[in-house]
Order: C-alpha cells, then structure tokens, then sequence
C-alpha cells in the first residue's frame, strides 16, 4: 500500500530517471549504418530522414577525415524530447541533429547549437536562396544549415472537380466559391479540410493573410515582439471558420488514421499542401483507384499580388555537446551537398531541396511526376514557391506558442464557442503572459 | 513490529545477565542477515524511488525560465502551482473523473463478482476469464484500440447507429470525450478489480449463506446485506486503487490525444501538464513542482480517504 501510495508520485519519478540516468548513453558507439573508414573522425548524427542510409553511406565513400555515425533518434517532437533531456542533463547529445527550421529558435536559446558562422556557413550561404537562409540564421548568427522545405502549393483531384465542373481556384474567394458548388452538387466529399490541430499548416496560411506573428533575433535573447492578434490572421481565421461553419470544409484532426484515408479517398478533393505532401499522399493507404491528382499554385488573397508560403523543412544544426564542432560542421554543410545525395533523397524520399545547385537545375525543374500523371510540378508549382518565399520568423517557445494557436482554433471552428477574433485577441494575451513569465522584454 | 518483540526478552527483569547478552547478540546476527534479504530491494527503492523524489524535490525549489538563468526561488514555484489555472483545472477534471468513474468501475466489478460467486458452472469460468482480460492487454494498447472503435471512419458506430437510420455521435469531439475516456478505463480495469473483489467473496465461509437462507434471506439479500459487508475492506482497497489511478490518468488521454487532440489539451490533466511543461515546454523545475504537487494531493487524498473509511477497512 505504501509504496502504491509512493508511487502516486510516479510522474516525478519518471521525469528525473529521463533526467539522470537514461540519456547518458553514447550515441557514437551505435551506429545504424557501417564506417567505411574507422581511422577518420566519428560525427555522431541524429536524423529521420527516409532512404537517409545511402545518403549516409555516399558521404562516408566520400570522405577519408570525417565519418557519420547515424542514429534515428524518432520523428520531430520524439527527437526533440530526447535532445532537449540532453540539453537539460549535459550530456548524451549528437554532434549532428536534424531539425525543423521552426523549433531552431526554441533550442538556441537553451545555448544548445553552436553558431555555425564560426565554422564556415558563410562558405555556403549563397547556395541557399534569401528565404531558407532566414530560417536559419539571426542576424549574423547561423544556427543551422538548410536541407529541405516545405514551399506550398494545392493538390487538387482533377477527376473531382471536372466531376462537377469547378474551375481550379485561383484565389480564396474562388475557392469558397468553389466548396459552395460542390456542396450544392450533393457531392459526397467536401472541397477541402481545415484542421484545428493543422498548427504550422495553419501558421502559413495565416502568414500569407500577412501575419508577422513574432519579432525575435537570436542575438537579443531577452526581447521579444508579439503580434498574433493581427488583421490578416483574423480575416483568414473568419474565412475557414465560416466555410466550417456552413459545412463547406470538413475540419478533421490531420494526421490521424481517419485524416490519412480521406486525404486518399476522394473525400477532400483539394489538399492545400507543402512540396513534401505527394511523398506524403503516396505513402498512404486507401487510395482511390480513379485518382488524378494534378498540383497547382496555392490559392491567393490577391492575384495581382501573390504571396508564397512555406509548410515545414528541416535543417541540420551542431549541438553545443559536438566533440568537434569543425568536423560536425563539414557534416551539416556537406551531407546533403551533392547531387548524388539530393537525387536519392529527391527520387526516394519526395525531399524538396534547398541547395540551389539542384533546386536550379534542368534536372530537378524538368523532372516528371508520375503520381500526379507526369506533370512537371517543381516548374509549374513548387519552384516558384520556393523562390518567392521570404522567410520567417519563430518564437523560442514555439510548441506552447503552437498549442495554444491549436486550442483557439479548434474553439473557433470545431466548438464555434468563439469568433476568430476574439479567439486570437486571447491568444495574444495568454502568449503575451507566458512571454513575461518566462522573463522575456515585450517589444 | 520486530523491534519491539526483539526489546521484550531484554527488558524482562531478573535474568542472567550473560544468557541475555547471548541470546541477544543471537537475535542480532539474524537481524543484520534480514537487512542482506532487503538489501536488494533497499538499493533499487533508493536508485529509483527516493533519490528521484529528492531530486525532483530539489529542481522544484529553483526556476529556471527561458530567457533569463536559474535561480532558487524557495516555495515559489508552489505558490504558482497551487494559482495555476490550468492545474488547477486539470486537478478538477481529474475529481470529475473520479465521481463518476469510480462507482462505474465498482458497480461493474462488484456485479460481475457477485454473479460469478452465484454461478457453479464451466460458464463462470470463462466469463471470469473474459472479464479479466481487458486488464491483460497493456494500457497503450487497449487505448490505441479504442481510438480505432471511436474512429468515425473505421470503428463499428457509424454502421451499427445506420441500422436504425441514425447519425453516429463523434465520440472524439469535445463533447463526448469524457465519456469515451470513462469508458476506456472502465474497460480496462473492471476486470481487475472483480477478481480482487471475487477472491475476497470466496474466502467468506459458505456457513454464513446457510445460516442467511435458514433465516429466510433471499440471492439478493444475500449478495447485499451479507456479501458486501463482508467484503467492505476489499471493496475499499478498489475505491483506493482506483482514486489513485483516476488522480494520476495519463496514459488514456495522452494516447487518445494522436487522434483528438483538439478535444484533449496538452494540460487535460496534471500529469499530462506535468509532462508537457517538461518535454514541450522545457520548463523541468516548474514540471517538477507540478508532479511533487500532484503527488502530494494524491497522498492526501488516498490518506484521507482510508481514514474516513478506517472502520471498513481495517487499518483502524
């Protein structure tokens, strides 16, 4: 009975095991992939990339100085929890971790990535375009080296919409438009999913409105400026609230069993997605067999003046726990610094690359799709995207800033229990206040 | 308890001073061979129990926030905790949870037990093993399952409600959530607690039903004004089982949080915050407090709770 009763307190228990004792092994020592030269110096790396083994193993052939050592440490918030315990305990970080451009701010404030302008990111920095270069850097800080990204485009079932006669929409009102026809039509899908939990999903679309929500630089650490309250966030959060509102979208969950098979299933017929989402769509299962899946530009507020936005990408930043920071730097600047490696990670894993050498050239603009019925989409779509995309800005609290982002919305357009406006008026305050409590100076 | 019966022999007068040092130093060597037996126990108790309290109990005594260094802040942190709306919120939720979760859980298990003890066939048998096994499958798992029943795409809801031509209630929306988490546990724990409750039944004398039916009770007088005072303190070693468990819910919601989470948020209940704050958030001190607080209501509760019931439950 006691020791029921001791174990009530389990959670702090188990919170100060992971502190402690858990995170102190050694990832060098376990490598998934083999060394081709055990005499070079070992760069322990963390990633989740698909088909990253021969990327890996490209690097090693290549180089006689320096060799990866790769670990799948989990997907995003599953690496994160590890690495930030290492942070927390001092020790059992790689030299070398994959992470989203998002999260960057969150962990070099927590002094956990070594500023790469020591360790010649400026070497590199013109094979990146403006936009992917700002998700890395604060000023003149680079806390990460950029890999892929998420420029974002619309994924439409061109089967559906000649179905019932939409036009593919061009801007948001046509695409309201264009839900209402479907609906009209008795079709028993709906046009498009907005989901509460959709987060950095929801950030960008929010961003193409002209949100700006944070004013945040690496080098001032203590400030910080908040704006999520804005009009251009509040008139895109009114715009899917009242298409929820009158059934014209569904707004499922994403990423659940039931996301995935509607996606697939012609239940939505249009998938407002990154670059990365017909890797995505391909993976699932469930798909319907008449399926024509075309990709167009994303829908915009004004034509005559279109603003690009970007869903995601990932980056590889060295840890303050690297052994040997200069040899972790060859690795983040290199590993994905060939062609060879970007056509597997492009021809195997769907990656969208950010290295301009590639992102350029005829090979990746002129490269055919067969899931989308040999449309050449880097051209018609995502490259665009990708070059008018301007960079943003992310908050070092950005999962707390995310779920309660989530938590609004999902009272907005799931429970209807607020307007978009007020909503995000709530958001300010509650992001306003935790920003204090966590010392931060409000801008 | 040992230490008194060991003082006993020592103190009793009018001895042999050398038979009682010899006896004496006797009991001694066996005592210190009982701590080697214990010893084991002690190491891993230390290793993973207290000093993991102490520690937690230290790191909740400094802050630590994002933009500024650590520093000790003394009870601070639990002056914060206990004006956390959402602890505090949570802290309700989880009360919620328990009024109404416990007696399902009770009612199920007690019924199934009673009916059981009644039953003499090969029928009790399997249904005993039917009932249990819920509480076989692990935690995750089960829950995980469970997201599939409510799925609203792939559970059975929607085609067994469109036989009567009727709409599936979405048992993931905000609304419904509660019930579905009630039902989960249910599920899952009900089993347990009628084999606690059913081993406690067998161990009644059957004497005591004869006498009952000589007397002209009924099954079902029986089963409630003999049975269930029989069995009171197993009863309420379930309620504590359960109250714990219920203060301490996490893995259910967490698991139903991949496919509902805008019905579940990260600080649905103070476990849950406790986690957020320290893997999501990166606050570990204020994750610390929040977890030592929590442990903290739940000893008082369970403590409070066995007092108010010390006549049943015969800790008195």
């Amino acid at each position: 009975m006691k020791s029921k009763l001791l174990a009530a307190s389990g959670v702090v228990a188990v919170a100060a095991a992971a502190l402690t004792g858990c995170s102190a092994g050694d990832a060098a020592e376990s490598c998934t992939n083999e060394i081709v030269n055990p005499d070079a110096t070992q760069v322990s790396v963390w990633a989740w990339y698909p088909a990253f083994e021969e990327v890996v193993d490209l690097f090693n052939q290549n180089h006689d100085d320096v060799q990866i050592c790769w670990t799948n440490a989990g997907q995003g918030n599953d690496e994160y929890t590890k690495f930030s315990t290492a942070i927390e305990s001092g020790s059992g970080a790689p030299d070398v971790i994959m992470l989203e451009a998002e999260v960057l701010s969150s962990f070099s404030i927590r002094d956990a990535l070594v500023d790469l302008s020591e360790y010649g990111a400026a070497e590199v920095k013109d094979d990146y375009t403006e936009g992917a270069w700002k998700d890395v850097s604060s000023g003149d800080a680079v806390y990460a080296i950029p890999v892929d990204g998420g420029p974002m485009g619309m994924l439409y079932r061109k089967d559906i919409l000649d179905q019932y006669g939409i036009p593919v929409p061009t801007t948001w009102d046509e695409f309201a438009a264009a839900a209402k026809t479907l609906k009209d039509a008795g079709a028993p899908g709906v046009l498009a999913d907005f989901p509460p939990n959709g987060r950095a999903y929801t950030q960008a679309l929010f961003a193409q409105a002209g949100s700006v929500p944070f004013d945040y630089d690496n080098a001032k650490p203590g400030e910080i400026g908040i704006d999520v309250a804005d009009q251009g966030s509040k008139d895109a959060l009114s715009f899917w609230a009242d298409l929820a509102d009158q059934g014209l979208v569904a707004v499922d969950e994403a990423f659940t069993a039931d996301y995935n098979t509607m996606l697939v299933d012609g239940t939505y017929a249009i998938y407002v997605a990154a670059a990365w989402g017909p890797g995505y769509l391909q993976g699932l299962e469930g798909t319907d067999e008449n399926a024509v899946w075309q990709a167009a530009p994303v829908p915009q507020w004004d034509a005559s003046n279109p603003v690009q936005i970007n869903w995601g990408g990932s980056t590889f930043a060295v840890t303050s726990q690297a052994k040997d920071p200069e040899a972790a730097a060859v690795v983040a600047k290199e590993v994905f610094g060939t062609e060879e490696a970007w056509k597997i990670g492009i021809e195997q894993a769907a990656l969208f690359p950010l290295w301009k050498p590639i992102l350029e050239s005829d090979y990746f603009r002129d490269l055919e799709y067969p899931f989308f019925g040999g449309q050449q989409i880097n051209k018609d779509v995502f490259l665009d995207a990708a070059a008018g995309y301007a960079g943003f800005t992310f908050s070092p609290f950005q999962n707390y800033a995310y779920d309660q982002l989530q938590q609004e919305v999902t009272a907005v357009v799931v429970d209807g229990s607020k307007d978009a406006s007020t909503a995000l008026d709530d958001l300010q305050a509650t992001l306003e206040t935790y920003a204090t409590e966590q010392g931060f100076e409000l801008k | 308890m040992t230490t008194q019966a060991v003082d006993a022999p020592a103190s009793a007068p009018q001895r042999p001073a050398g038979g009682q040092r010899r006896r004496r130093s006797g009991i001694e060597r066996r005592q210190n061979v009982g701590w080697l037996f214990i010893a084991p126990f002690l190491v891993v108790f230390a290793a993973f129990l207290v000093f993991p309290l102490v520690y937690a109990f230290g790191m909740s005594l400094f802050s630590s926030t994002l933009a500024t260094g650590t520093k000790f802040v003394g009870i601070d942190n639990y002056l914060k905790a206990f004006t956390d709306p959402l602890f505090l919120g949570g802290m309700g939720r989880v009360l919620l949870y328990a009024i109404v979760m416990i007696p399902a859980q009770l009612i199920v298990a007690g019924v199934a037990a009673l009916l059981l003890d009644t039953l003499a066939t090969w029928l009790s048998k399997a249904s005993r093993l039917l009932i249990f096994a819920p509480y076989a499958i692990p935690v995750v798992i089960g829950a995980l399952m469970w997201s599939f029943l409510y799925s609203p795409r792939f559970g059975p809801a929607s085609t067994i409600f469109d036989l009567f031509g009727l709409d599936a209630p979405n048992f993931l929306s905000s609304d419904n959530i509660f019930f579905s988490l009630v039902n989960i546990v249910t599920w899952q724990w009900s089993g347990y607690y009628m084999i606690v409750i059913y081993a406690a039944l067998r161990a009644i004398d059957p004497a005591i039903y004869e006498a009952a039916r000589i007397d002209g009770a009924s099954g079902f007088q029986i089963a409630t004004r003999v049975k269930v005072p029989m069995i009171s303190s197993s009863m309420i070693m379930v309620i504590t089982f359960a109250l714990i468990g219920t203060l301490q819910f996490f893995t259910e919601p967490t698991v139903l949080r991949s496919v509902a989470s805008g019905a579940l948020p990260a600080d649905y209940t103070p476990n849950m915050y406790a986690f957020a704050l320290a893997f999501s958030y990166s606050q570990f001190n204020y994750a610390a407090t929040i977890a030592f607080s929590l442990g903290i209501l739940v000893f008082l509760g369970s403590f409070g709770f066995l007092f108010l019931t010390r006549k049943q439950n015969g800790l008195k």
